[in-house]
């Protein structure tokens, strides 16, 4: 990150670099409009926003909070009668669990792959690693299906039905699945590259397999950890498709952002509505985002560039 | 009002005891395990740490996989077997022609767009004093859901037929002295205005990742090259590009997987109207919507088939990593 490639030094190199802060300053700026001009309408009036662009809004102000209070607690339009509100704890309810429950998953596979080395466990691990790119499509149907039927061969059950579809566990686990791959990946990247001498030493010792896991991998996994507990998190606040399939739209377990996505297909929905929603939707990751930006960018670069 | 709280309380409940027994289980299984010594004790640890991820690839992605191939050749209730009746009807269709076509120019113009844009930042970036602030701005994006995106954007293609344009491009267009666009119909220039969300997205992202590549190529090799009077597009293409090959095939890889699986954008900016379907948002309606388990799955499996090449490539670079 301190690094300094090369300070510059000839004329020719301080132009270069001058055309290039101008350069990107430029893109930056435009970058920034499309979420600039959602925040500024999301605090312009009804009216204001239908009878001008919302960079009028600086040379006439018209600001209120009236599109935050309805979205939030109901009013805006028949839909949305409730508020945005139950929908919001849903994705807290949805995103706890379906981020938790595979990191530690993950971790606990990225270990064992690594360092209980035994047979078959490179086989498990390219596979793994191949089946990341596998479409989330081709799991839909025979999930949904195992989570309302169960599976049966001729007439004997060998899985019950778990009777979790439309429920909050019936979408916890496929988020669970589906991070897999990718969480597995990354984080043998990290559990492999700790030092062998520090295992040996712990398994001279006397410490088993789990005392390890727990005393020494977990916290010095904690970089790679954090990094891709972020990214599970943004992955799971911001799907879609598993939250259509999965959870349906009833207020009881449908996420935020698939309220939001059925606003945007209704008659009725106005700018007030859909600019305040969409910015309490984005609220938390971007919050997430820019707090825990360092431990994001360490994870991902460590697992793509090698 | 009350409601609300009563009702968000209890799932509040219910979560923390998930999460809490989710640890519970796993504590008491690492106790009692770790009771065990010798061979049992490797047995053990192998079954434990690998088998709950092993489980979940197998039901979730691997034998469900195999699964949708199978209802691929069924009808619409997955009860009897059809033949190749599904995927006749896709070569049949015409609807279908133009979810390939637009699915197609999707993969050949957005990721490598994107790819290509974010190499360009990652480079100007690595020439400047201050980065972290550009460099933050362009990534913020990679937080927003395409939903959120697909709004804010939908909001600059805002199109009113006369009096004040809402919309920032229809703004920008008619003050150029253009007549209002009704971008979103327009086809296929429709198509290539929802990438824009894509690339919008997507270019932070190849971005930081690009950059990381850029910083790891030895400072005295560049060095070196500039002594020898290599400068700008000499020093890129001769040294810097040749390093960063590798990363720049890696997110390339990723944003053609990412372009062929999206279905998001499309949902909430035409919900796959006017022109602009692709074959990742007709799955999800051919079943959730039509009910047609059968044409749905086939439609999966095409999709499958195409990230095939990425699959292989992927494989045959790991191998290649670790053979090094």
């Amino acid at each position: 990150m301190s690094l300094k490639i090369s300070k510059p030094s000839s004329g020719r190199q301080i132009f270069s670099s001058k055309i290039a802060a101008i350069t990107v300053w430029t893109i930056t700026i435009l970058w920034t409009i499309p979420t600039f001009g959602l925040l500024v309408t999301s605090f312009r009036t009804g009216d204001a926003i239908y009878a001008n662009g919302w960079w009028s809004a600086f040379t006439k102000p018209a600001f209120t909070l009236q599109n935050y209070r309805e979205v939030f607690f109901g009013g805006a339009s028949e839909s949305l009668s409730d508020g945005i509100l139950p929908y919001f704890v849903n994705s807290i309810v949805i995103t706890l669990p379906a981020t938790i429950f595979p990191i530690v998953i993950a971790t606990m596979a990225a270990y064992g792959l690594a360092w209980v080395k035994f047979k078959g466990s490179d086989f498990i691990f390219f596979a793994i690693f191949a089946l990341q790119i596998v479409p989330l499509q081709m799991s839909l149907v025979p999930l949904l299906q195992l989570f309302t039927g169960g599976a049966h061969i001729g007439s004997v059950t060998i899985f019950p039905a778990l009777g979790i579809a439309g429920d909050f566990a019936g979408i916890w686990l496929p988020h669970t699945m589906f991070a897999m791959p990718l969480a597995i990946y990354l984080l043998h990247n990290f559990v492999a590259s700790l030092p062998r001498e520090l295992m040996e030493a712990a398994h001279v010792d006397g410490a088993n397999h789990f005392l390890i896991f727990r005393k020494i991998v977990i916290p010095l996994s904690v970089p790679g950890i954090a990094a891709i507990a972020i990214f599970q998190f943004l992955w799971v606040w911001n799907d879609l498709l598993v939250a259509l399939t999965f959870a349906g739209g009833t207020e009881e377990v449908a996420p935020i952002n698939a309220k939001l996505a059925s606003l945007v297909g209704q008659y009725g929905s106005s700018w007030t509505t859909l600019t305040a929603g969409a910015f309490i939707t984005i609220s938390i990751p971007l919050v997430v985002f820019f707090s825990l930006q360092r431990y994001f960018v360490r994870g991902l670069t460590a697992g793509s560039v090698k | 009002m009350n409601d609300f709280f009563t009702s968000s309380i209890s799932k509040f409940n219910g979560v923390l005891t998930t999460i809490a027994i989710f640890f519970v289980v796993l504590g008491t299984i690492f106790f009692i395990a770790g009771k065990f010594q010798g061979k049992i004790a490797r047995y053990l640890a192998i079954v434990i740490f690998v088998g709950p991820a092993v489980l979940l690839v197998l039901t979730g992605i691997v034998i469900s996989g195999i699964q949708t191939i199978l209802f691929s050749f069924m009808g619409p209730d997955s009860l009897s077997f059809i033949g190749l009746n599904n995927y006749r009807w896709m070569l049949s269709d015409p609807s279908i022609a133009i979810m390939m076509r637009n699915t197609l120019l999707w993969l050949l113009f957005a990721p490598i767009f994107t790819t290509v844009l974010g190499l360009t930042m990652a480079i100007l970036l690595n020439q400047m004093r201050r980065e972290s602030i550009p460099k933050s701005i362009l990534f913020m994006p990679m937080a927003i859901s395409f939903v959120g995106a697909s709004i804010i954007w939908k909001f600059i293609y805002d199109f009113r037929s006369n009096g004040t344009q809402i919309g920032l491009l229809n703004a920008i267009w008619t003050h150029l002295g253009g007549d209002p666009v009704n971008w979103i119909l327009n086809k296929p220039l429709n198509t290539f205005l929802l990438m824009v969300i894509l690339v919008w997205t997507q270019t932070g992202f190849a971005m930081v990742i690009l950059s990381a590549a850029i910083k790891a190529v030895p400072s005295d090799i560049v060095e070196a090259s500039k002594i020898d009077g290599a400068y700008g597009l000499k020093l890129f293409r001769n040294i810097t590009f040749p390093m960063v090959k590798t990363t720049f095939g890696v997110v390339l890889a990723l944003q053609l997987v990412g372009a062929l699986k999206l279905f998001d954008i499309i949902e909430t900016m035409t919900g796959g109207n006017f022109g602009t379907n692709v074959l990742a948002n007709e799955m999800y309606s051919r079943t959730f919507v039509q009910y047609d388990q059968g044409k749905g799955s086939a439609l999966g499996v095409v999709l499958f088939i195409c990230v095939i090449p990425i699959l292989i490539f992927n494989i045959r670079s790991i191998i290649k990593s670790r053979s090094n």
